[in-house]
């Protein structure tokens, strides 16, 4: 079964057409990646399927449902988790906190002005289990803007595990990182996806990252769809060579 | 290290629990009389309503000084014609203040930044031109008078608030604990902790699925029925409803006490607004132009220190 689906997406900002006619199909469990040059409409269509914006033609699916006109709030209680380019975090809270608020959204608690002792000590449970996860557990009691980039990132991606989704799109996650902190999380990502079964789709611009992880990867070149396929297909591809590879390596 | 934190805000807690339930002894030696105490207390709790939405959601209204009237008006209007009860006038404010407040937040927090606060005045600024026209009903530029507070009537002791300052201030004094006790509850709650996710990172707060406007109107709409409380207090206070306590000039003064007594914090609004009431009843005694001092010392605090007093205060406890 089809996790996420795209069909026919296009995304028009006034003359420009960000995203052409895009189709993408991402079975239950893949691990699909998105790559293209810089202005290839990434970001645009990541923007589209988590409900930033509407597209401008085409649908968007999600576990077999339409949801191209649904809030970008309602497909998180659907079961799709969010990162972002640049880190989005509550950067005065700490990063037990900043977990605990999706933590909590995620157990329905969002508009309740209390919480019982149990319903807290779960919360609490729930947090740290992700935290320890994503290896942030001793930083807990630190402030999130105060960590490295690395570590915003990885509690960027706790923040979206609290909320159980069962589909996660990363923008990518290793954006401005070190050698060091690329493989963290990149072993991160590979460990929620092969032991955990998670649907992740990701951006991605470092290409070890990308063959290393992904099991599909789609091309985007200024907006269209330039390639679709396994690793060892892309890499072979002659078009993906001439308009993307070629030039960055 | 979070324990001393702990021990320490423990500590700065009941010092101001014990500063408030003693104020009515330590503040006639050092010149002052217990109606300025109230006065503190009633305008501390408006200026804490307005920063439950400014320091823990992060939209400044400029106009909730019309909630805080309309508490005034029906707290008054209650005690004029429906009946010469304290509860029910306090009751009857709220509900105006919150009710009202509800409905116009609905279309308010559609707007976000400038045009949020923009349009706060504007709907503000109806109901002060409302009670200016409506004289047969509110007084016009007079105000609302003709009405008292009544003494409290409790099973087999009545306690007089109207002639006993004293009596009056230690009962403003509960309802403000009251009304703290449930603002301090919430912000402590989900609910308060999605606030401050929408204060922090309003992108973040919705692709953590928090519908943002609905979780503002919300935090709008409580603080609109604090307000309301804070402004039937105030009637009670002065036994008097002003026009003026709709105005936006008066939203501002609320605004200019959060910002000063530090609006990261939940106590700094109420001494913002010790310092503003304290200032103008000195200074106005001396100039009319009271304002101006109240203007300059609201720059050095914003230039020295952007937290506000007890923001800054804290920082030196700490460091």
């Amino acid at each position: 079964m089809m996790s996420l689906e795209a069909k026919n997406v296009s995304k028009r900002f006034g003359s420009l057409m960000a995203v052409n006619n895009v189709s993408l199909a991402v079975p239950k469990g893949e691990l699909h990646a998105i790559i293209g040059p810089n202005g290839a409409g990434k970001t645009t269509f990541f923007n589209m399927i988590s409900g930033f914006f509407p597209p401008t033609a085409g649908t968007i699916w999600f576990d077999g449902r339409n949801i191209t006109r649904v809030s970008a709030h309602r497909r998180v209680a659907l079961g799709m988790a969010r990162t972002f380019q640049i880190t989005e975090i509550f950067p005065e809270l700490t990063v037990f906190e900043n977990v605990r608020i999706s933590a909590e959204v995620a157990g329905g608690y969002r508009l309740r002005p209390w919480i019982t002792a149990t319903e807290s000590a779960e919360i609490e449970r729930r947090v740290t289990e992700v935290l320890k996860q994503t290896g942030l557990e001793a930083k807990a009691d630190r402030l999130v803007g105060e960590l490295a980039h690395g570590d915003q990132r990885a509690a960027e991606i706790a923040m979206a595990l609290a909320l159980q989704p069962h589909l996660l799109l990363l923008d990518e996650p290793t954006a401005g990182m070190g050698d060091q902190e690329t493989y963290q999380i990149t072993q991160l990502i590979r460990q929620l996806h092969r032991d955990r079964g998670f649907t992740i789709v990701l951006i991605e611009h470092d290409m070890r990252v990308v063959f290393h992880l992904a099991q599909r990867i789609t091309v985007l070149d200024q907006g269209s769809l330039l390639a679709q396929g396994t690793p060892p297909e892309i890499a072979a591809s002659e078009i993906v060579q001439g308009a993307y590879l070629g030039k960055t390596a | 290290m979070s324990g001393a934190r702990q021990i320490r805000q423990l500590v700065a807690l009941a010092a101001i629990w014990v500063a408030l339930l003693l104020a009515p002894y330590w503040m006639v030696p050092l010149g002052g009389y217990t109606a300025l105490g109230t006065r503190v207390l009633v305008l501390g709790l408006a200026a804490m309503s307005v920063n439950f939405l400014l320091g823990f959601t992060g939209v400044l209204s400029f106009g909730h000084a019309a909630y805080f009237g309309l508490g005034a008006y029906g707290a008054g209007l209650s005690l004029k014609f429906l009946a010469a009860s304290t509860p029910l006038s306090l009751a009857s404010g709220t509900l105006l203040g919150g009710i009202i407040g509800a409905l116009l937040g609905a279309i308010i927090v559609r707007r976000r930044g400038v045009y949020f606060a923009m349009v706060t005045i504007a709907f503000g600024q109806v109901f002060y031109y409302i009670a200016f026209q409506w004289s047969s009903l509110t007084g016009g530029d007079d105000g609302l008078r003709g009405f008292t507070r009544q003494p409290l009537h409790l099973g087999l002791m009545d306690i007089d608030i109207l002639s006993n300052a004293n009596a009056f201030y230690y009962f403003v004094l509960l309802c403000f604990a009251l009304a703290a006790a449930v603002m301090g509850y919430i912000l402590r709650s989900p609910f308060g902790r999605t606030m401050i996710a929408i204060r922090e990172n309003e992108r973040r707060a919705r692709f953590l699925g928090i519908p943002v406007e609905r979780h503002i109107w919300v935090a709008f709409t409580m603080s609109c029925f604090f307000m309301g409380f804070a402004g039937a207090l105030y009637a009670l206070v002065n036994n008097f409803a002003d026009p003026r306590g709709l105005h936006y000039s008066q939203s501002g003064d609320f605004v200019m006490m959060a910002v000063m007594g530090g609006m990261r914090s939940f106590w700094g609004p109420l001494l913002g607004a010790a310092v503003f009431v304290v200032i103008q009843d000195y200074i106005s005694s001396v100039t009319v132009n009271w304002m101006s001092f109240v203007g300059m010392l609201f720059v050095a605090v914003v230039l020295l220190f952007p937290r506000g007093i007890l923001g800054f205060v804290r920082r030196r406890a700490v460091a």
